[in-house]
Formats: C-alpha cells, sequence, structure tokens
C-alpha cells in the first residue's frame, strides 16, 4: 500500500509550480475578460521546456512515457494559477495515438513542436446507448463523426478545448457503425475550427466541423479510446482541485485577517464550518484523483467509475469553492477587481464542458449499476 | 503508487487468512438460519471467539507483546480486519476495550493493573466499556460532573451519571473520568478510575434509540466505593488520560470505518434492483453523488494508511471522511425509501435500521459541528471562538454559564 507521490512526481509537481510562477496568469485573466485576447501569456514554450506535451508518449518517439497521474499533477499546478495551456486538449489526443500503431506526427507532438487537440466523444452508457457527442446547446446530445472506408470524416463537434489553433485532431468516429480512431490535420480541407469563448476567457474552444476530411484511420483499441474520454475527466478534475486549493488558501487567509465585531471572521462557526466544507469536498476530490491515477493502470476495468468520480466530485468542489471564496470575502469578493470572480468563471464554464460534472455524475451510477447486475 | 502488499505483509496475511481458513468453523454464526437467537447466548460465544481470536495473536496486535500483543503496526491490523470480514466470521466483541481502553492502561497504568487487567479484556474473559459522556458533557467532555471524593482512608467514593455507554451490560470494568477537584479549571481537576461494574451502587440501564433497540445504556453510580489502586493515569490527570484514549478513538474509527457497510456497492445494488428507478435521471444523480463521496472515502482510508505506515499519526481530518460517511448514508437511506417506499421502513428492513441509526451516529464520537470547529482550528489554522470557560474554577462556571443564559 503507498499512495504517496513518488520523488520524482513531487519534483514533477515543484518544477511546474515554478515554472507557471513566472507569469501573472491571473492578472492577464482579467485582462482577456475586459477584450484584451493578446494579454493572455503563451505558455506552450514553457510546457514544450518541461516536457509535458510529450508526458503520455513513450521515450521510443521522444516523449516521457508517464502515467495519467504524473499528467494530472501538472493539470493540477495549472489549475492553481488558471493558467491558458492547451494540455487539457492536447494530452488526451496524445494518448490515442499511443495506443495505436499508424499514429502520425508522434515525435512532433512529443517536442510540442506540433500541438493536437482531443476531439471529445463519449463512450457509450447504459442510459445512452452509443457513441456521442456534447450539442452546441441544450440537452440533446449528437451523434459521433463518421468515417468512411477511404477515411472520409464528417461530422461536427461542439467546445472542443484547444481546437484553436492545433495542428492535428484527434478523436473517435464511427465506421460501419464500430468505433475507430481518427487523426485528421486541422490544415487539411474539409476541417472547420470557429474559435469560441464563453464566460472564461483562459479557456481556449472551438466548435469543429468536418465535411469529409482526409483523417488517418488508427488502430486503437475501444477500451483505449474510451480511455482517452475517461482521460480528459480525470484531467479536468485534476484541474479543478488545482483550483480549489487556491480558492481555500486565499479564503483561508483572509477569515485570518478580516476582523469584524472584534473578532477575525474565521473565529466564527458560519465562517469556519464553510471553509471545513470546502477542505472536505477538496480532499474526497484529492483522494479519487489518487483512484482514478491508479486505477489508469492498476485496474483498468475501473478507471471509467474513477475517473466520472473525480469529475463528479472535483465539479462540485469548485463550485463550492468559488462560492465560498466570494462570500468569505464579502462585497469585495464580487467585484471585478478580485481573483475570486476568475475562479468562479472558470467553475462555472469548467462545469458545462466535456459531458460536464451532471454527466461524470450519471456515468458514476451507470457503472455501480453495471458492477451490481454483473455481481 | 500502487494497492499491493509489501512481501511481508503479504506473508501476514496468508497467514491470518490460513489461521482463518482453519478456524472458522469455530466462529460464532450471527447471521442467516442457524444464527445464535439469544443475547446472552451471542455474547458467550463471541468472547470465547475473541479468546481464540487473542490466542493465535489476532486481536490486540498492536499492543507490545510484553502485554500479550504482537508489536505490529496499523498496516497489519488492517490486513488482519480484511481478513477476518473476508472470512465472513466475527470480530472481537470488545473492539472498545481492546482498541482505546487497553491501549491507554499500557500508556498510563501503573503494573499492578496493567498485570491484573490486561490479559482477561485482550481474551474476553472480562469486557470493558467507557464510561467518558454524560448528559451535560458530550462534545465538552471535560464539563464531566460525576464526581469521585477521596476519604480519609485514601479510598474513593463516586456518585453520578454517565451515558452513550457501549457494552455497559455485560462488562466487567469500565473505565471512567471524574471530577476530582472542582476548585480548579475544569481541565485539571480530573482523574482517570477504573471502576468493577459489579461493585454496589452502579445501575445500568437499556437506552432505546429510535429503532426501537437499546444498543447503549445509561450507567448511574451512587457511592461506589474505589479502592486506591482505581486511579490510572494519576490524580489530577485525568484530562491527558482521556485524550490518549481519544487518540485511539480516532485510530480505531479511521481503520474500522468500512466496517460499518455504508458503501457505494450496497446503495447502488439497491436502486440496480429496480427497473424504474435504475433508469431514472434524478435517481441516477443522487446516486452518483453519494456513491462517488463514498468511493473517495475509501480512498481517503487509503491515503490514512500510507501516512500510518511512514510512522505518521493520522491527525483530525480524519474525521471529515466520518462527516463523508454518516451524510452519505442519511442521503443514501433517503433516496432507498423514496425508491422502494414504505416497504424500506418495515421493522425488520435493513433500511429501516439504518435510517433510525444515522441521526444518532451523526454525534457519535464527538458532533459534526465540534468536528469541524477542531479540523477549521487545527488543519486550517483559523482562530477558535473567544471562551467563557478559560482559567475559571469548574465550580464558578456553573454559575456564570447560568448568569450568561
Amino acid at each position: 500500500m503507498n499512495l504517496a507521490l513518488s520523488d520524482e512526481q513531487v519534483f514533477l509537481r515543484e518544477a511546474a509550480r515554478g515554472a507557471l510562477s513566472r507569469f501573472k496568469t491571473l492578472e492577464a485573466a482579467r485582462k482577456a475578460l475586459d477584450g484584451k485576447a493578446d494579454a493572455l501569456p503563451d505558455l506552450w514554450p514553457t510546457a514544450c521546456e518541461a516536457g509535458w506535451p510529450g508526458l503520455l508518449i513513450g521515450e521510443e518517439h521522444g516523449g516521457a512515457g508517464l502515467d495519467a497521474f504524473d499528467a494530472m499533477l501538472v493539470l493540477g499546478e495549472c489549475g492553481r494559477v488558471i493558467a491558458p495551456i492547451q494540455l487539457l486538449g492536447h494530452l488526451p489526443a496524445t494518448a490515442v495515438l499511443e495506443a495505436s500503431s499508424t499514429a502520425p506526427m508522434l515525435e512532433e507532438l512529443a517536442t510540442g513542436e506540433k500541438r493536437a487537440a482531443f476531439l471529445p466523444v463519449c463512450p457509450p452508457g447504459d442510459v445512452h446507448g452509443g457513441w456521442s457527442v456534447d450539442p452546441r446547446e441544450g440537452m440533446t446530445r449528437g451523434d459521433a463523426p463518421t468515417v468512411d472506408g477511404s477515411g472520409k470524416l464528417s461530422g461536427t463537434l461542439a467546445f472542443v478545448p484547444d481546437a484553436p489553433g492545433a495542428d492535428l485532431l484527434v478523436g473517435v468516429a464511427l465506421q460501419d457503425g464500430k468505433p475507430v480512431g481518427v487523426a485528421v490535420e486541422a490544415g487539411a480541407g474539409g476541417v472547420q475550427v470557429e474559435a469560441v469563448t464563453r464566460y472564461d476567457a483562459t479557456r481556449s474552444l472551438g466548435h469543429v466541423t468536418l465535411t469529409g476530411a482526409q483523417a488517418t484511420v488508427l488502430d486503437a483499441s475501444e477500451e483505449a479510446l474510451a480511455a482517452a474520454w475517461h482521460l480528459a475527466q480525470a484531467l479536468v478534475a485534476a484541474e479543478s482541485i488545482g483550483s480549489v486549493e487556491t480558492a481555500l488558501d486565499v479564503s483561508v487567509a483572509y477569515a485570518k485577517e478580516r476582523f469584524t465585531f472584534g473578532r477575525a471572521i474565521g473565529s466564527y462557526q458560519a465562517v469556519k464550518h464553510s471553509l471545513t466544507e470546502v477542505l472536505r469536498q477538496m480532499e474526497n476530490g484529492r483522494s479519487l484523483l489518487y483512484y482514478a491515477g491508479w486505477a489508469r493502470g492498476g485496474a483498468p476495468g475501473e478507471f471509467p467509475l474513477a475517473a466520472s468520480a473525480a469529475r463528479s466530485v472535483a465539479g462540485q468542489a469548485l463550485d463550492t469553492a468559488a462560492r465560498t471564496m466570494i462570500s468569505v470575502h464579502g462585497g469585495i469578493g464580487a467585484t471585478w477587481e478580485h481573483d475570486a470572480p476568475l475562479y468562479f468563471r472558470r467553475a462555472q464554464l469548467s462545469r458545462r464542458l466535456l459531458g460536464g460534472t451532471a454527466g461524470a455524475t450519471d456515468r458514476v451510477a451507470g457503472e455501480l449499476i453495471a458492477q451490481a447486475d454483473a455481481a | 503508487m500502487d494497492l499491493d502488499d509489501t512481501p511481508e505483509q503479504a506473508a501476514y496475511r496468508a497467514q491470518v487468512r490460513s489461521w482463518l481458513q482453519e478456524h472458522k468453523s469455530e466462529a460464532p454464526i450471527l447471521d442467516g438460519p442457524d444464527a445464535i437467537r439469544d443475547e446472552d447466548e451471542i455474547i458467550a460465544a463471541r468472547r470465547a471467539w475473541q479468546g481464540k481470536l487473542a490466542e493465535a495473536g489476532l486481536a490486540g496486535l498492536t499492543w507490545p507483546k510484553e502485554f500479550g500483543g504482537q508489536g505490529l503496526g496499523p498496516i497489519d491490523q488492517v490486513i488482519c480486519n480484511q481478513e477476518i470480514a473476508r472470512a465472513k466470521v466475527p470480530g472481537i466483541l470488545d473492539a472498545i476495550g481492546v482498541g482505546m481502553l487497553g491501549p491507554t492502561i499500557i500508556a498510563h497504568g501503573t503494573d499492578e493493573q496493567k498485570s491484573r487487567y490486561l490479559a482477561p479484556l485482550l481474551h474476553g474473559d472480562e469486557v470493558w466499556c467507557q464510561l467518558f459522556s454524560e448528559p451535560a458533557a458530550g462534545s465538552d467532555l471535560a464539563a464531566v460532573q460525576t464526581r469521585a471524593r477521596q476519604q480519609e482512608d485514601g479510598s474513593w467514593k463516586l456518585s453520578g451519571q454517565k451515558v452513550w455507554t457501549t457494552n455497559a451490560q455485560f462488562a466487567a470494568y469500565g473505565l471512567l473520568l471524574a471530577r476530582t477537584d472542582a476548585d480548579v479549571p475544569k481541565h485539571k481537576g480530573l482523574t482517570m478510575f477504573i471502576v468493577p461494574m459489579d461493585a454496589p451502587g452502579v445501575t445500568v440501564r437499556g437506552l432505546r434509540q429510535i429503532s426501537g433497540e437499546a444498543e447503549f445504556n445509561e450507567v448511574f453510580f451512587d457511592d461506589v466505593e474505589l479502592d486506591e489502586g482505581a486511579v490510572v493515569g494519576g490524580v489530577g490527570n485525568g484530562w491527558g488520560t482521556a485524550l490518549t484514549t481519544l487518540m485511539f478513538e480516532r485510530v480505531t474509527i479511521g481503520l474500522g470505518s468500512e466496517g460499518l457497510g455504508y458503501n457505494s456497492t450496497r446503495f447502488a445494488a439497491a436502486i440496480a434492483a429496480d427497473e424504474t428507478a435504475r433508469r431514472d435521471p434524478e435517481v441516477r444523480h443522487k446516486l452518483g453523488e453519494i456513491a462517488a463521496e463514498l468511493l473517495a472515502v475509501r480512498f481517503t482510508g487509503y491515503r490514512t494508511l500510507t501516512a500510518l505506515q511512514k510512522g505518521q499519526i493520522p491527525g483530525p481530518e480524519a474525521g471529515l471522511a466520518k462527516v463523508t460517511i454518516v451524510n452519505g448514508a442519511i442521503k443514501a437511506g433517503d433516496l432507498i425509501a423514496d425508491v422502494l417506499g414504505p416497504d424500506a421502513l418495515a421493522e425488520d428492513s435493513q433500511w429501516a435500521y439504518m435510517i433510525s441509526f444515522l441521526p444518532g451516529l451523526k454525534s457519535a464520537g464527538g458532533t459534526e459541528e465540534i468536528l469541524r470547529n477542531t479540523i477549521g482550528e487545527r488543519v486550517l489554522g483559523l482562530p477558535p471562538e473567544p471562551r467563557l470557560d478559560k482559567g475559571i474554577p469548574f465550580s464558578e462556571l456553573r454559575s456564570k454559564e447560568g448568569a450568561a443564559a
């Protein structure tokens, strides 16, 4: 039994914290909301220098050959400072390619010379029977893209993380009704990426339209294709818990220094208990990150459950943490100048991406019901 | 990162498993058609089984060898608990004595006390109970009013009332926190005693709860005489001695919380059995939220074990797991009753029992509010609330409280 971080993992986390601390990411996030899109720092060179683009790519292709949990540690650091970095799109894409024998561009993707984005296609659950995509609006899930025998790829995907500016789009399409991995160059004919921003300017999103674009069909297994979706869930969870850490730290510090009626506000049970609630949800989320990180390699059959549970709890934790951050700070927490609204905006948008926190919560139930049926 | 046993742990697990395999036919049967029904017979059978486990080194295995233990660590205790659960046999009867009270005597008792009490405790020959909580002293334990007065010959006379006492109805001894000096601040005037439960003046009364069952007792003391040798840890040192017990209580609860049976697998199975519920988005959402948090607690437990394995002591944050489990189980009971309807509340239903038990469990081992205070202060470093009781003799505190009311 050992759930402690290894020395290498502690180093990876500390190095990420150090590298990101050189940028004023929160200030930039606020300016970007004011319409100054160029205010956001380009963190991709920093990511390349640190070797993050190749975290999940094997050493034989120039990557680091590390595990999901290592990638989650890096995403946690990104979440702490709301860093606008394109790993959420890139890393699950590389996981699909790594599981294929015919993957294009791996070396360039490992160094970060090229950047990939994951086309999020959700594997079947027991209520929704097929592979599906997030709709542009409403609750009706869309059909997965399709690819024909000659590799012509068609379909639409909404709110794809990090799609704008990506060199390669990697995901899942149905070929004669069966899921296969697909990779398509963003510059190929029939590929259209429309950049969209919603509420949190640090999150780069794109609507992707594919009309007979020439794609490479990959030989990744169906399990590997589903696992990429769940990996994305685990990465969002890790990133969210990182944001919760900062929100809690800042709130606790303020509760110790702000006085009312002659006492620090943190001495009042009402404030103390709400901060303890954030801690409780954060610790639960962190425990589930360990579960997901362990299950990815140690119990792949449980990875969908573990990643979905992590996403569910972490999404709720970030919502609670951001709201508590605002309320502990009183009126000032709801002003434009404060950092709290940045975490609140991050929470609001994150909870609606990649199938949504609610989708992950439903999958927790679905996985457990399936386990009960099998028992 | 792994959940695997080390080679030493695997060897220990194999040793425990093979003993249980060989001896499980000797264990008392508590469930199913062949279960023992008579309460006294159950207790007798479980005491005998505890004796066998102790003989085999499977009880009190974290105790030092000189007191009958194995000198093993908390991880070995967890392995042993897991194997006992896997073999579907009962564990020891006196988990409170072996897990909390025996270790307190080992830490603070005299040589005479250790040689007289520890071996019969470990073997189940003498069951113990914990006499701490009172009607007016729960979360604020140092407010106990049960009074012990020393007589001229050095003996003590004890009067007062304790409550929420598990196993008191068949216990041979109790470890009791009493006030011995009311003229000093409340934490200072306390002393810990060993009380024979068959002494004249001790009355045990069952305390029925919401379910109708009496799992706890009230215990009354009416001029009970104790000799000088009954004091544990020195006169006036009762608070420090009690903190030792409470530390072991946290460890016991932390390592045993999965044993309560409040887990995602059990709750999901109840929902899965209903064709409509298992497809209902609202039911699924509630189940998903409850189950995700309960799964988290399992891995919080593994994190605690990792810390213990490295020689660190679990802090008060382990208390957050209890908050999650209790509130998760309350929500699960509510959801399952919504799905099953009034039959979930039938007297013999496992869910009725759970639903009845949980409101009280919310306060057991420290109320949720006190846990959140403690964790807010010790883990997050938030300042404590101002207190009325600091530095004031206990005898004056009551009138001060009266004036404030």
